[in-house]
């Protein structure tokens, strides 16, 4: 919880990760991989205030006393969305797993939501894997990056027969939210990897389901926005928006909020911090303090109040992932809109 | 020496033309080209980095492919080497630029085919960009965009914006003449009319955003990662 001018807004960071990513967890052969994975995240934190960033040592192997602090008891959050990624080719043991988050998530009941994930191409046994995985972690969302490399393949899409399939098993198991992050490969590797009409695509024929869409469809932010008007399933997923931009590029931060609260709506916008590679302390300190900059710029902006600041930091995620909220902590007069209350955000 | 010197500023001169197709800026400026170096004999040899070792390799090899091309294009030029450096797939994209083998060869089985169609949707998000930059001062200036929607280019005063959606549109085969309509569809060229200006000029803008916003964080990812400013880099 995080109180401001009286305010008091309940946190839900919606995508974190444990990771495991030092030399020692690097795939014999796949060296370069691994190092240049977290060189590459590492170099995202670089966006943060100086004062946040860590040494690339700690950044690969930070502990779980160091997430416990910077989360919880620095960060302000409530609740926490584990996200996990697998990226076996590269990492030994994974480099986020569904397991390594559980470890540490059963040791504070309450405080984690353990997601868990698919991927299309594992058959299956991959199916089974998800059905074990839900049973045992009571797992209500997945997390899907479409860039990963598995055996030879460097990617795939959501529209993917296999991938109907999955997403078919996952709506059976009572998995309600697809969290879905896209990377810089796909096959066929000609095509942008980047573009979002698959998610499109699936949230018209998974109506039952939610699409997060993880970094706003960065870099396709204009894509993912025409889709969410059209789509009542689909959510900004506002990790790296809040955390790359707000700080390095305030501008252009306001600019894309801006567009985000214009077409997508402060009712289907979720924070997520994407720790560690940004600590969520300043992340919500500074978002409950973010205004639009005075200028003609933005003035045909909708504007965010401290209504939609508490949707955007916790109450949204809260609905969708059925977690109580203290009444003190919920909107004195409205509850926020999932997508059966959603309006579209028509002109 | 002073040969030598004019060589380099022609070579990078012929980079400047070269793009990031996603974020349509010129690699030089963007400061991607980490070194630039002409011999006496006309040996060129160019070095390019991006921000990450991830960058997508699609969108990397247009660039190392087109900076091959103009600087191969040059007349006087007798040997050109030019290279990606940190990436994950620089062997692939290297030896196939090197080898003029064009995407799909230089990525057997990963490709369906060559990246016209990807350049193409590119100048497309460009063209409608630079439609918000050439707008947003004539709609500050009073205009509505069903006014907007009435205009021709003659009717839009001269400004490096202006120049940069003409040489946009020209790329994608559209009238470029100065009665040609302000607004038109970049897919069809048809002008955008009435009711349909508002939610164009909405695309426009929230394309620009996009394209800016990448912009930012390409920029303060390629800072973290090299120390030195590239060659021609501009902020």
């Amino acid at each position: 919880m995080y109180e401001k001018n009286g305010e008091k807004y309940f946190v839900v960071d919606s995508h974190m990760h444990f990771w495991k990513a030092g030399p020692d967890n690097w795939v014999p052969g796949a060296e370069q991989y691994a190092k240049g994975w977290i060189e590459c995240f590492h170099a995202y934190m670089s966006l943060a205030p100086k004062e946040t960033h860590w040494p690339i040592e700690k950044f690969m192997s930070y502990t779980e006393d160091d997430l416990m602090k910077d989360v919880f008891e620095d960060g302000h959050v409530d609740v926490a969305i584990f996200q996990p990624t697998y990226l076996k080719e590269w990492y030994t043991e994974g480099f986020n797993t569904t397991e390594r988050n559980a470890n540490l998530g059963e040791k504070h009941p309450g405080m984690f939501v353990l997601n868990t994930r698919f991927d299309p191409r594992d058959g299956d046994a991959g199916l089974e894997e998800l059905r074990a995985n839900v049973e045992r972690y009571g797992s209500r969302g997945v997390k899907l990056y479409t860039a990963e490399w598995n055996a030879g393949s460097r990617g795939y899409k959501l529209t993917d027969p296999a991938a109907y399939r999955y997403l078919e098993r996952a709506q059976e198991l009572g998995i309600k939210n697809i969290h879905v992050h896209k990377g810089p490969t796909i096959w066929p590797l000609d095509k942008d990897a980047f573009d979002v009409s698959d998610v499109d695509h699936a949230a018209t024929d998974f109506p039952e389901l939610n699409f997060i869409v993880e970094h706003v469809g960065l870099p396709r932010i204009e894509d993912f926005c025409f889709m969410a008007t059209q789509e009542p399933n689909v959510y900004a997923g506002l990790s790296v928006v809040i955390g790359g931009l707000m700080h390095a590029r305030p501008r252009f931060f306001a600019k894309v909020m801006g567009e985000l609260l214009f077409w997508v709506g402060e009712d289907k916008m979720t924070f997520g911090s994407d720790y560690g590679i940004w600590e969520p302390k300043w992340q919500v300190e500074g978002f409950v303090d973010w205004e639009f900059p005075d200028s003609d710029e933005f003035a045909d902006y909708p504007r965010l109040g401290i209504e939609g600041k508490k949707k955007i930091l916790g109450l949204n995620a809260a609905k969708l992932y059925d977690l109580k909220v203290p009444d003190e902590l919920q909107l004195k007069d409205a509850e926020p809109a999932a997508q059966d209350d959603a309006k579209l955000v028509t002109q | 020496m002073t040969a030598v010197a004019g060589e380099k500023s022609r070579v990078l001169t012929a980079l400047d033309t070269v793009r990031d197709p996603e974020l349509d800026e010129p690699i030089t400026t963007l400061g991607f080209v980490s070194t630039c170096v002409v011999s006496a004999a006309g040996d060129v040899v160019v070095r390019l980095r991006l921000p990450t070792y991830f960058c997508a390799p699609n969108f990397a090899f247009l660039m190392v492919a087109d900076a091959y091309d103009v600087v191969a294009a040059l007349p006087g030029v007798r040997g050109v080497d030019v290279a990606l450096e940190d990436h994950f797939a620089s062997a692939q994209i290297n030896a196939g630029v090197a080898a003029r083998a064009g995407f799909a060869a230089s990525f057997t089985g990963e490709a369906a085919g060559e990246l016209d169609e990807l350049r193409r949707t590119f100048v497309t998000k460009a063209m409608l960009a630079g439609t918000d930059q050439v707008c947003r001062p004539l709609r500050a200036a009073g205009a509505d965009p069903a006014r907007l929607a009435t205009m021709t280019l003659g009717d839009v005063p001269a400004s490096a914006e202006r120049e940069r959606l003409l040489r946009r549109r020209a790329e994608l085969g559209l009238r470029t003449d100065p009665s040609a309509p302000l607004l038109v569809d970049p897919g069809t060229g048809s002008p955008i009319t009435g009711a349909e200006a508002t939610r164009h000029l909405g695309l426009a803008r929230v394309t620009r955003t996009g394209i800016e916003a990448n912009t930012g964080i390409c920029r303060g990812m390629l800072r973290h990662r090299y120390a030195e400013a590239g060659v021609g880099e501009e902020e």
